[in-house]
């Protein structure tokens, strides 16, 4: 007994079914503004100051690689252990190619990419063709490239790397806008302060103002990014609002909707505008950004992100409707070993060294990270955007938790104590629903 | 509250968010009875049981729950094993790796200072295997038992509590009919002894054959209840569906065709112990026909179509033709490209990804079909899917609605909504009716009828002989990997096929 369209009854089920969709989503930017607001209050809002906001993206951005991965391997229904070793080796060659061979950073980079590729052919073969389970492989290889990582530093820290490659990890985009300046008087002199010294700061190119300080007053390339950010993500929701009632389906109550696409051109636009008043947004977080678009898309709207839920969910049937489960899962630890080599490569440009303790606990904070954003350890349930966010918030308890100066005892309690709650909660309003 | 009943249940009522599972239902136990209870899929029966085995705390629903004319609030299924209930699902809740022993005293384990009394537990469960007919050493693990001895030793784990009112859901739904005779016989000695039974079944018969009485459910409300010797099939199938069933097999008369599909010479063997499991298998399906596959549990029914399939064994010899083409079929994938479907046995194991909606499983298998360079176009998902819900009558307020959160009968349709979605010239049914009540059968019944008229062949494995022989035009008995008897509709009965499954007698195919 279909419901009459257009009943008020109806119009409930749909914002309710809805609702009940996104609901982890929501939960989860509400907890990750109550842990914000929390440290803002702790710290006399130091917490939520432009700068620090910037450096906690940056600090999460290898992080955030390493959990879009391992959203696709938990869904999938596997395990990955090997990240952070995978991803230490992996930054370790790439400071071997620079340091001891003065590779440029071109070659550098794809070479580090191969070495991922091929790392995680080496684990998914051993998955799906020999049928060992992905916690075995992967602890193997843990613990294995641990040991590699000694082998090919000889135990050394490996620095520093050319400039072009500290970018990755450590710079911004152009500001565009400004050129840096030193600033001059009205008869055109160097203006010199206190200790002597000329003052610096940045001059647009549009006018003479000069602005003080060690950044341009707003970053240009950022802006523009926010600007289309926000347009094709109001046209994406309004073309799919429009193309469903076109073929008669289901849709929210227009306030509904538009208060929803609101509501996250707010997101953005605060995002955006965080990182244009600082000094931009660092190349690792525009990595992330991508990288999260990117696999979202995979993960929705592909067959091959359809055939890994499936899989997880239920992986008899699915291949019973005809899914090359092995082949899939091959992917997905291939898919895995190039997102953990960027994530390495991140880290070691962050870093400018690649140390014989890089990534380590890394496959720990990228489980959690995925485990918090409502990624399902059974498989079959979890959305890269979620654990993007769950990556956000170990950062934000990582940076809050330091800038409160809190005991590093503490800190790992902490993190510790998060991760139950949030599946507790996550465990206990599925129940409800 | 009356204290001749061993349960009363009165205004019980239920909402899962916005939906009302139940809303009045009132339900009777009289001690010492064998109460059924009917009702089409998603009337309610689930739900009311896991209300009674505390599965669903008090408080999670509104009304009131007496055992033995005492108010009982459960909090959890320990609080209702303490009074005695005990419930027996259709998924059989044992530990596949522990002996038959463990599994009867598991969570009441019987110790000796903190210690489990290895001696005393042993000759405790032979007394109770003894009482449910199943002469079997107690340290045999479960995995080693078929489903038929699984469902004696559930029933034993029960007699273990000491459990008083036994409930089971679907007893029989995986037995034979002989395991099935022997649990209903089990059952009459159980009530001799006193224990109270309530008994959930699709199958008419054996309510009419054990039941003193019966509850009715519709639609998440008691219709009525009887003395089962008050009512007959026909009448309890009307209380049931709530309108009359005319004829339960609409079997659509042969307009024979052009021989379709084609298996020759047969042969599998099992992918790890090397075993022959099929030997020497030649069948063929015209266009516009049924073929039913009947035989006892490991037979080699299942292995038969999973193998066709592609998804089951090493295939030593033997060829399949569709449409005199010769098939190569290596994997499923091909298997659905050359246009065979196969609705398998266990809908839940094997048939649907239970976290995913109706959508993404109704699409699971032709997703191609909806995509362009592997993104898959949103509006042609729901248009197909929306499709299929309607002309199957699927129940539902949404195709974003779980599949694990539909009844049976729903799920199956889901199913084979992903089937139909591939166009299948060929679709295998394994047990399509299982555990689905009347109503839906019949749906299930005309949808494959319909499937018929548009040529496609069908090829329909059943352990209940009322349906193989209802709904076929050619039914094949299976035996021990074999074909051991091959029947036109006409010349079959339930006999002639039991014996040709049983072994004792052949019917040479013509």
């Amino acid at each position: 007994m279909p419901p009459e369209p257009n009943s008020t009854h109806h119009v409930k089920d749909v914002i309710f079914i809805s609702f009940k969709k996104n609901l982890r989503q929501y939960t989860m930017l509400i907890a990750l503004a109550v842990i914000w607001l929390v440290f803002t209050y702790l710290t006399g809002s130091l917490f939520l100051s432009p700068r620090n906001l910037s450096n906690l993206f940056l600090q999460s951005s290898t992080i955030g690689i390493l959990a879009i991965g391992m959203t696709l391997v938990l869904v999938s229904g596997h395990l990955d252990l090997s990240v952070g070793s995978v991803a230490g080796f992996v930054g370790a060659t790439a400071a071997v190619l620079q340091v001891n061979h003065n590779w440029s950073t071109g070659p550098t980079i794809i070479a580090s990419l191969i070495i991922g590729v091929v790392i995680g052919l080496w684990q998914g073969y051993w998955i799906s063709y020999r049928k060992i389970p992905a916690f075995i492989v992967t602890l193997s290889s843990m613990i294995a490239f641990r040991g590699a990582i000694l082998g090919i530093t000889g135990g050394r820290t490996l620095g520093p790397m050319n400039d072009n490659f500290k970018l990755v990890g450590q710079g911004y985009v152009p500001s565009l806008f400004f050129k840096p300046v030193t600033q001059l008087d009205a008869m055109g002199n160097v203006v010199k302060d206190s200790f002597g010294e000329p003052v610096s700061g940045f001059q647009s190119i549009f006018s003479n103002t000069f602005y003080m300080g060690d950044h341009p007053p707003f970053n240009g390339v950022t802006v523009l990014l926010a600007v289309v950010c926000i347009v094709s993500y109001i046209f994406f929701q309004l073309k799919k609002r429009n193309s469903r009632i076109k073929y008669g389906f289901d849709v929210l109550p227009g306030s509904f909707e538009f208060a929803r696409i609101f509501f996250f051109t707010l997101l953005i636009a605060a995002f955006f505008s965080v990182m244009a008043v600082y000094m931009g947004i660092p190349y690792a977080v525009l990595i992330v950004l991508i990288l999260g678009l990117v696999f979202s898309v995979l993960t929705n709207s592909t067959t091959f992100g359809r055939h890994l839920y499936a899989m997880g969910g239920n992986v008899e049937a699915a291949k019973l409707s005809g899914i090359n489960v092995k082949l899939r899962v091959l992917g997905v630890f291939v898919l895995m070993g190039l997102l953990t080599a960027i994530a390495g490569l991140v880290l070691t440009a962050r870093l400018n060294a690649a140390t014989t303790a890089a990534g380590q606990n890394f496959e720990l904070d990228a489980i959690s990270a995925a485990i918090i954003g409502g990624t399902s350890t059974m498989g079959g349930v979890g959305t890269v955007f979620g654990s993007i966010i769950g990556a956000l918030v170990m950062a934000s308890l990582d940076n809050g938790m330091s800038l409160l100066d809190l005991d590093i005892t503490w800190q790992y309690v902490v993190k510790g104590g998060i991760l139950l709650l949030a599946v507790w909660i996550d465990i206990s309003t599925r129940k409800k629903m | 509250m009356n204290l001749a009943y061993a349960l009363e249940m009165k205004n019980i009522e239920k909402k899962f968010g916005p939906v009302t599972a139940l809303s009045e239902v009132n339900f009777c136990i009289k001690k010492g009875e064998i109460h059924a209870l009917c009702g089409e899929n998603g009337a309610g029966k689930s739900t009311l049981m896991k209300i009674l085995s505390g599965f669903y705390p008090n408080g999670d629903y509104e009304g009131e729950v007496f055992v033995n004319g005492i108010l009982q609030k459960f909090h959890n299924t320990t609080d209702s094993e303490r009074v005695g209930i005990s419930i027996i699902y259709q998924e059989l809740a044992l530990v596949k790796e522990l002996s038959i022993c463990e599994n009867i005293f598991l969570g009441h384990e019987k110790t000796k200072r903190g210690f489990i009394d290895w001696n005393l537990s042993h000759s405790l469960a032979k007394d109770v295997l003894k009482q449910v007919n199943l002469n079997m050493n107690p340290s045999t693990k479960i995995s080693e038992l078929g489903i038929g001895e699984q469902q004696l030793v559930e029933i034993a784990k029960a007699i273990a509590k000491n459990a008083n009112i036994l409930i089971l859901d679907e007893p029989t739904a995986a037995l034979t009919e002989s395991e099935a005779d022997n649990l209903l016989n089990i059952l009459k000695e159980l009530k001799k002894q006193g224990k109270t039974c309530i008994y959930i079944s699709h199958r008419l018969k054996e309510i009419f054959q054990i039941a003193d009485s019966v509850t009715i459910l519709r639609d998440g409300k008691t219709v009525s209840t009887h003395l089962c010797s008050e009512l007959n099939e026909e009448k309890l199938v009307t209380k049931m569906v709530g309108r009359e069933l005319t004829n339960i097999y609409p079997r659509k008369e042969l307009k024979k065709g052009p021989v379709a599909f084609e298996v020759k010479n047969w042969t599998v063997k099992h992918p790890e112990t090397g075993s022959k499991i099929l030997d020497d298998i030649n069948f063929s399906v015209h266009e516009g026909e049924i073929l039913g596959i009947a035989g006892l549990m490991g037979s080699g029914r299942t292995e038969l179509v999973t193998s066709l399939f592609g998804a089951f064994g090493v295939v030593t010899s033997g060829s399949v033709c569709l449409d005199g083409k010769k098939l190569n079929i290596k994997r499923e994938a091909d298997a659905i490209a050359a246009g065979i479907g196969l609705v398998s046995e266990d809908r839940k194991k094997n048939g649907l990804v239970l976290g995913m909606d109706i959508k993404q499983n109704t699409t699971l298998a032709s997703l191609r079909s909806i995509s362009n360079f592997g993104l898959i176009d949103d509006n042609k998902e729901i248009f197909s899917s929306r499709k299929y819900v309607r002309e199957l009558g699927i129940k539902t307020n949404s195709i974003e609605q779980y599949t694990g959160n539909l009844s049976g009968g729903n799920q199956q349709k889901v199913v084979l909504s992903k089937w139909l979605m591939t166009n299948p010239r060929v679709l295998i049914l394994d047990e399509p009716t299982r555990g689905i009540d009347v109503g839906a059968k019949y749906e299930i019944y005309s949808i494959i009828n319909h499937l018929l008229q548009n040529g496609v062949c069908i090829i329909m494995i059943s352990s209940e002989l009322p349906e193989v022989l209802g709904m076929s035009h050619r039914v094949i008995v299976m035996h021990e990997g074999k074909i051991n008897g091959e029947f036109h509709y006409q010349d079959a009965s339930q006999e002639k096929i039991m014996h040709c499954a049983t072994g004792t007698q052949f019917n040479t195919p013509r």
